[in-house]
């Protein structure tokens, strides 16, 4: 069982937890993941851990609730338990001096991309962050991300906040005001992974995102979470989660997140009526 | 009773294991064995003609004294026949439900000369469950503790088996384990309706009860090293960590929505169990009314295939690209699984997945197959009949052509000896490894093999640590 020693909403939801993990706050590098279930019952899912503390033991994982899993987690507060939690997995991400770095997250991928970003700017890179959200409150960690990077620009769909339209349109005024980039990271939804990856892809730079398949034992054991980049299979587990972006295929990687759909419909369907019918008895 | 003839011995004819009905249980996960009453297991016992130089046990792995325990058996000394048994077998109730007899103990046994084979492993899995079923649970004596620490990496028969042994030693015991249950494949791979997995937990139990400290959600190479395991107080390792890596066919549309490996697809069943989604959280493929096909013809793919019907599958075909005779499945699985309904496709190869318009899998384009000379393995090889090609349409696909070695210690572990299809490099004898303190066994030094050959791997490297300690 692992504690969560704090957990609060940093968007509408989007939870921040932090869980005492000590094996794995030791060990974990940026880009790597845990593989949590929540209860006897639970589904096993990946999350990359955003932050540890070594000192403290624990580590942070921030949680969209798009499913059944991550909504149950998201119910989850202070002081309660998470049964099983696994890591660090996956490669780390591979940090180098590349002169400028710009990081970008689009959602909560921001909170995947601020470990990656401080390990640039630790590795001694200019670093840039375009951090995206549909609208004002859906863009995180602003304030974590200008402790690190040298430029940082929220972006809104809607123009709520900071620079109005995508993640890419920001981007690409960076490349075609002329400044030198080397390197880009991107990560969010695969929609907007892929649109990073066409925007650099005309000018050479070399690009990274982290890919989100589904998975089950996250040790390359079942194969589930197999991709194909550069028209080969790759588990990303074990061989990720990061790749080339201009070498993934998108259309695959997007189809295949989709196997489960109608059942964890059906699975969130139940989880939400049983949480109203606990809602409406605690009422009456 | 005893006093009976040999002649009348040979007269008994070999005792039928009582099943659960094979139209009924296509429908549900309890076990298919039901296991034998008291009555057949003794007429069974009564069956052996107490050779003087039995040669059954020559068939066994481990040499259980197969007719001393039958004897205990046919003299209804039940208890007595389990003692037996575990002096040489620590995990009767599991090996007497998975072994594969007919090729092991069995093919030797006298008796089948004639006619049938002695049934051994139905008596060895009577007297296991009988003893469970009829005794608390009685420990063994453990040796005074010698303060030595070994670290054991996966919970499988290879690591149970060792973490078993090295107890009763008087050695402080640690069974590291990526998963967050254990048992290896016992637990994953192998499904309820042939090993229950509380006959797995309750073999597990007693280790701990005999103070075995087991650690899960471990994956060591990430977690912890193997050097790390040295360096923090373990005064030797044993990596039993399997064969986790699963192949694919590598052909066209392999990627498709709805094909699967079989450790995929039966790990989202067994360990997740998905097969009782929603209650469970876990997913998998809606077999109900589909067609699904899996590819193979070893353990795995019987037990794939036979999960597939169970959750609903219209058809289920095994596509098998020798002929029947050569299928590695235990002789059992493949009769349960023609019983069951599962249509056999032998002779046939799979060349490409065919996807609709929404990358889900429709169907399968097979090549027929002809047996030429026999290649290195001593089967006859299979060879593509040119032009024979056609479609089957299928919903699901399972590949179950075997597991390479899961390459995570062999890259955390520089100065570990693997051979060039990464498995690891031991001594045969001892299970040493070309790293001190160090050794391995199970599949991750045969590649996949058998629980049994686990097991025993498992108990060959307990003796050797316990002699590499007291030199130590
Ligand atoms: C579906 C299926 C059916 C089978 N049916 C039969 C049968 O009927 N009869 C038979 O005799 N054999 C059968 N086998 C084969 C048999 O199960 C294996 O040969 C046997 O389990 C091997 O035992 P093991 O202890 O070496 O490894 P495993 O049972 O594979 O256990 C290895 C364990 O190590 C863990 N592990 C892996 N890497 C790490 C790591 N880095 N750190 C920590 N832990 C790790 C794994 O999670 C796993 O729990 C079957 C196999 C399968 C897959
Ligand atoms: S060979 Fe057959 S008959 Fe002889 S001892 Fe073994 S089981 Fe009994
Ligand atoms: S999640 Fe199973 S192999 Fe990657």
């Amino acid at each position: 069982m692992y504690e969560i020693i704090k957990a609060e909403f940093i968007a509408p939801s989007v939870k921040k937890f932090i869980i005492k993990a000590p094996k794995i706050a030791q060990k974990r590098k940026a880009g790597q993941f845990v593989i949590i279930r929540i209860n006897e019952n639970g589904e096993r899912i990946p999350l990359t851990i955003a932050d540890s503390d070594k000192e403290l033991g624990t580590i942070t994982i921030i949680v969209q609730g798009v499913g059944k899993t991550t909504n149950e987690l998201n119910q989850l507060t202070t002081g309660s338990y998470i049964t099983d939690v696994v890591g660090p997995l996956g490669k780390a991400s591979h940090i180098e001096n590349f002169g400028t770095a710009v990081s970008i997250g689009g959602g909560v991928g921001t909170a995947i991309a601020f470990p990656t970003a401080v390990a640039l700017k630790d590795a001694g890179n200019y670093t840039i962050a375009i951090i995206g959200g549909r609208t004002k409150e859906f863009v995180i960690l602003e304030d974590e991300m200008k402790k690190v990077c040298d430029e940082v620009y929220p972006t809104t769909d809607d123009g709520s906040y900071g620079f109005k339209g995508f993640v890419t349109a920001k981007l690409k005024e960076l490349i075609d005001s002329g400044r030198k980039i080397d390197f880009v990271l991107a990560i969010g939804p695969i929609p907007m992974m892929k649109a990073v990856a066409e925007t650099t892809r005309p000018y050479g730079i070399k690009t990274v995102v982290s890919l989100n398949p589904i998975m089950v034992d996250g040790t390359g054991m079942c194969g589930g979470c197999r991709a194909t980049v550069d028209n080969k299979t790759v588990f990303v587990c074990v061989d990720g989660p990061e790749f080339d972006a201009h070498k993934v295929d998108f259309a695959t990687l997007e189809r295949r997140n989709k196997t489960y759909k109608e059942m964890e419909e059906t699975s969130y369907h139940s989880f939400q009526c049983h949480i109203d019918k606990a809602f409406e008895e605690a009422r009456t | 009773m005893n006093e009976i003839s040999k002649k009348d011995r040979m007269k008994i004819p070999r005792q039928p294991m009582p099943e659960q009905d094979k139209l009924e249980r296509r429908t549900n996960f309890s076990e298919v064995n039901l296991g034998f009453t008291e009555e057949l297991a003794k007429m069974e016992a009564l069956r052996c003609l107490q050779c003087p130089k039995p040669i059954c046990i020559e068939g066994c792995p481990v040499e259980v004294k197969i007719s001393e325990f039958i004897k205990l058996v046919s003299e209804g000394d039940f208890l007595g026949a389990a003692q037996k048994i575990k002096e040489d077998n620590l995990l009767p109730a599991i090996c007497g439900r998975v072994c594969p007899q007919e090729e092991q103990c069995e093919v030797k046994c006298v008796v089948g000369k004639k006619g049938e084979p002695v049934a051994i492993g139905r008596l060895e899995r009577f007297v296991a469950d009988f003893e469970r079923e009829h005794t608390e649970l009685r420990l063994p004596e453990l040796k005074p503790k010698t303060g030595k620490r070994v670290a054991i990496v996966g919970s499988g028969p290879a690591g149970l088996s060792c973490a078993g042994d090295l107890i009763q030693m008087g050695h402080e015991v640690t069974v590291f384990e990526a998963l967050h249950e254990l048992g290896g494949v016992l637990i994953y791979g192998i499904p309820e309706f042939r090993l229950p997995k509380e006959i797995v937990k309750a073999e597990i139990n007693s280790l701990r009860a005999l103070g075995v400290e087991f650690v899960t959600n471990a994956v060591i190479g990430f977690t912890d090293t193997v050097d790390e395991l040295l360096a923090n107080d373990y005064d030797a390792v044993f990596i039993a960590v399997g064969a986790g890596l699963p192949y694919f066919l590598n052909i066209e549309g392999e990627n498709l929505n709805g094909v699967y490996s079989s450790n995929e697809f039966l790990t989202r069943v067994n360990l997740m169990k998905a097969y009782r989604f929603p209650e469970f959280d876990t997913p998998v493929f809606n077999c109900k009314d589909k067609n699904v096909a899996v590819f193979g013809g070893g353990n795995t793919a019987m037990d794939a295939v036979r999960t597939s019907k169970r959750l609903g599958a219209k058809n289920a075909y095994i596509i098998y690209r020798r002929s029947d005779v050569e299928m590695p499945a235990r002789k059992e699985e493949i009769h349960h699984a023609k019983e069951e309904g599962i249509e056999f496709i032998l002779l046939a190869n799979p060349k490409r997945f065919i996807g609709d318009e929404n990358g889900w899998l429709k169907g399968v384009e097979l090549v027929r197959m002809e047996l030429g000379e026999p290649d290195a393995s001593g089967r006859r090889k299979p060879i593509p009949i040119e032009g024979s090609e056609y479609i089957l349409d299928i919903d699901m696909a399972v590949i179950a052509i075997g597991n390479g070695s899961n390459p995570i210690i062999q890259n955390t572990t520089p100065d570990l000896q693997f051979n060039k299809w990464g498995n690891i490099s031991v001594n045969e004898e001892t299970m040493e490894t070309s790293k001190k303190g160090v050794f391995a066994g199970g599949d991750i030094v045969t590649g996949g093999a058998t629980v049994i050959l686990a097991m025993g791997a498992g108990r060959k490297a307990a003796k050797a640590i316990n002699e590499y300690l007291s030199r130590s």
